[in-house]
């Protein structure tokens, strides 16, 4: 089976599983981290050095990251702890349509408690412009969410001239870099977001950890979510899983020191399967015209159904889009926001490549994407 | 290092991290996608849900994966107060703080919250719990099954049918009863029971919710549609995986391993016993069998907890989450602990590994630092063979 869900989730990087074993391991590191003994004074301390390796990676402080159980919760944490702790200031928020799932149906039930949400929609080429977002503000916005980077498109979203735009406003800003971070630099030292969420199974660590950036200099406050312990300077509650952390905090080390060499590896390769696909009459390249980031190839294919694509192509892990609603067989929102119809944003392959891809592997999945393709286009009626 | 923190978090067997690690260094989908990777994740993540649920006789689809106890735990208390119109909200005073706080949050929000009187014990006041459910509408009852600190066990399905009698949803923290003593979610009468893997010696960062579909929870992690649109978020898989795994051994182990534990357990209170002035608490109630909650008067636990750390001992005074803090024990207050005393808890917790030999090695290097604080003991001596 040819691999190309990067985006979906990541393998485990082998030197990441070996920094975790330690600790599920016995050997003195198995204590809770909240423990006063040796047991849990190890743990914490392993804790402690993934912290500083996550904060490396997006230019943070150690003490501007709480851990969480993912993405999907520092979300959820950013931006309903965000509006709890600051009611006073008001009650909008501006997003964008192609935010992911976990933002979305948090404005959603944030709507259902009576926050108003302006949904932005992006350009053809994917981006919703800083400008389309300084326009939704009103006097009562309290906050803003843009996706650093899309998970379906791969496109970059100009973070680094909305943010300074939004300090001066004195609008907060949430990012969700679940996408970005290991893929793009980041340095949160010069662009002025106040929250931005990180997700350790996108970038070869495990799954079911992630963390959330929470300013401190000027400090961003929110609202816990989990309460009960007061773990992680009381913003977030629950004993912290060690050999989670220790491996989200590998994974983000080698990350940083692969960064750039790896994004050229992956651009060379997805450009080598673009060019064979683009061989084929009536594909469009979503997001195209928007820089990307370069493991992620989104296409559609005009003159075949969707369903028959993927089900003709079994030996091809890929998706229609986002691994979240491919469940739900409803066309990508994303495409549609961006301007494709119903029958061509189904009928659309998102690649996501990643560190483990071989060129040999992209060049059966072409073959196999461009036969399909045309053997579904003559069976198909004129 | 001798450990005797098991409440606080065990120690991952063995064969559990057998089964987690293919999951860790192999397959790798996310169990929402499609594809043929995808399916094999999903098929981990179901069986390991059957595993949990057979732990306490529920059905696979009544369980909620969470990412620990506390968030199962926050699940129940404001899932189910944000889906319901406001009412009143009832807790015993002996709770975990990931019921308290989150009741606490609600309070602030306007929400009527109350506590359940316990008896000297740590046991929840039946007569006193009847009365106090008929004076109002409520929401829900929240009542674990056993204590962290002292290892009191609730009559949880006399209250449970209270509650249901008056309408209220009723929700048991089982985080530290499970895989400790028997727990059925049918019999319980709970329409919520939380549950913690790291607890029953599965991974740390997996948890679970067992929750009756006839009663409306709201979220608390919305986005991407997991677990019956009650909980988004990609399934952490190999966690899920070893939750499963530590599910089943502690159902088909338990016999043996409370028998194991109730024995070092009675043998460690029996060394302790002849300690002058030495106070168990919740002694006279039942109790799960591997715990035991003391206090030596005058001697505070931060000192002796140092002492024993630097020997090599891992025990604690209470709950790990209050660790650092000075302040008594909010279970031994309602208790009816003077808060002299209660600064003096000390809580072992065995566990399935520890031996005898260990029980009484700790036993000796207690009596060792009590007398070498001055706290006479004329008639403690180590057991035979003991250093």
């Amino acid at each position: 089976m040819i691999y190309l869900d990067y985006a979906a989730t990541t393998p485990l990087d082998p030197a990441a599983y070996e920094a975790m074993q330690p600790y599920l391991r016995p050997g003195g590191a198995h204590g809770n981290p909240a423990s006063d003994h040796l047991a849990g004074k190890r743990a914490r301390e392993a804790v402690e050095r993934a912290r500083a390796q996550v904060a490396a990676l997006i230019g943070a402080l150690p003490a501007e990251i709480v851990w969480t159980s993912g993405a999907t919760e520092s979300d959820n944490l950013a931006l309903k702890g965000a509006l709890e702790f600051y009611a006073d200031r008001g009650r909008h928020v501006v997003t964008s349509m192609v935010e992911h799932k976990a933002v979305l149906d948090t404005c959603r039930y944030l709507e259902t408690r009576g926050t108003k949400v302006t949904y932005l929609r992006p350009g053809a080429d994917g981006r919703v412009a800083p400008e389309q977002v300084l326009e939704a503000l009103t006097p009562g916005t309290v906050l803003v969410s843009l996706m650093w980077v899309n998970n379906e498109t791969g496109v970059i979203h100009e973070v680094e001239r909305l943010a300074p735009a939004l300090r001066e406003r004195g609008v907060l800003f949430h990012v969700d870099a679940a996408q970005a971070a290991g893929k793009i630099a980041l340095d949160l030292r010069t662009v002025p977001v106040d929250l931005l969420s990180l997700s350790a199974h996108k970038a070869y660590g495990p799954k079911g950890m992630g963390a959330l950036f929470v300013r401190k200099k000027p400090r961003a406050r929110l609202a816990p979510q989990l309460h009960g312990g007061g773990h992680e300077q009381g913003m977030r509650s629950g004993t912290l899983p060690t050999h989670q952390i220790v491996g989200m905090g590998e994974a983000f080390r080698i990350a940083g020191e692969r960064l750039a060499q790896e994004g050229a590896a992956l651009a060379v390769l997805r450009e080598r399967l673009w060019a064979c696909l683009r061989e084929l009459p009536q594909v469009f390249l979503n997001g195209e015209g928007a820089p990307r980031v370069p493991g992620i190839l989104n296409v559609s294919f005009g003159g075949v159904e969707g369903e028959s694509l993927r089900a003709s192509l079994p030996e091809l892990a890929g998706s229609s889009g986002s691994a979240c609603s491919s469940a739900t067989g409803e066309s990508s929102y994303v495409l549609r926001a961006l301007g494709r119809d119903d029958e061509l944003a189904n009928a659309s392959l998102r690649f996501s490549l990643g560190r483990f891809t071989t060129e040999a592997e992209i060049d059966q999945a072409a073959e196999q994407v461009v036969a399909q393709v045309r053997r579904l286009r003559a069976l198909a009626p004129a | 290092m001798i450990y005797l923190d098991h409440n606080a978090t065990a120690p991952l067997d063995a064969r559990v991290r057998e089964t987690m690690l293919p999951y860790l260094g192999g397959p790798y989908a996310n169990p929402s996608s499609q594809h043929r990777m995808g399916r094999a994740a999903r098929d981990a993540v179901e069986t390991a849900r059957a595993q949990v649920a057979a732990l306490a006789g529920a059905s696979a689809g009544e369980v909620i994966f969470t990412s620990g106890g506390t968030e199962a735990n926050n699940l129940a208390v404001k899932g189910t107060a944000l889906a319901a119109p406001r009412g009143r909200l009832l807790y015993s005073a002996v709770e975990h703080p990931c019921v308290v706080e989150p009741m606490q949050a609600l309070a602030a929000r306007g929400w009527p919250v109350e506590t359940l009187a316990v008896d000297g014990e740590g046991r929840v006041d039946l007569a006193a719990f009847e009365h106090q459910i008929k004076g109002g509408e409520v929401r829900l009852v929240s009542c674990m099954v056993a204590n962290n600190e002292t290892g009191v066990i609730q009559d949880v399905a006399r209250l449970a049918a209270l509650a249901r009698r008056a309408g209220a949803v009723f929700h048991a923290d089982a985080v530290q009863a499970a895989g400790k003593i028997p727990l059925s979610f049918p019999d319980s009468r709970a329409h919520l029971m939380s549950l913690s893997s790291h607890k029953i010696y599965g991974p740390k960062g997996a948890g679970a919710l067992f929750a009756d579909p006839a009663v409306p929870l709201e979220p608390l992690l919305h986005g991407g549609g997991q677990e019956r649109h009650l909980r988004g978020g990609t399934e952490n898989v190999a966690a899920l995986v070893g939750f499963g795994a530590a599910a089943e051994l502690a159902r088909t182990e338990l016999a043996a391993r409370m028998a194991h534990a109730r024995r070092l357990r009675d043998r460690l209170q029996a060394r302790l016993a002849a300690l002058p002035g030495l106070v168990s608490f919740g002694a006279r109630a039942e109790r799960l069998p591997n715990t035991l909650q003391f206090a030596v008067p005058g001697v505070h636990s931060a000192t002796l907890l140092g002492l024993l750390d630097k020997q090599g001992f891992a025990v604690s005074s209470g709950s790990a989450c209050a660790s650092g803090t000075d302040e008594p024990s909010p279970v031994l207050l309602a208790m009816g602990v003077p808060a002299e005393l209660a600064l003096c808890a000390i809580r072992v917790s065995v566990g399935k590994d520890n031996t005898e030999g260990e029980v009484d090695r700790f036993a000796a290097a207690l009596c060792g630092l009590l007398a070498g604080l001055g706290v006479s003991m004329p008639s403690v001596k180590p057991a035979a063979g003991v250093v």
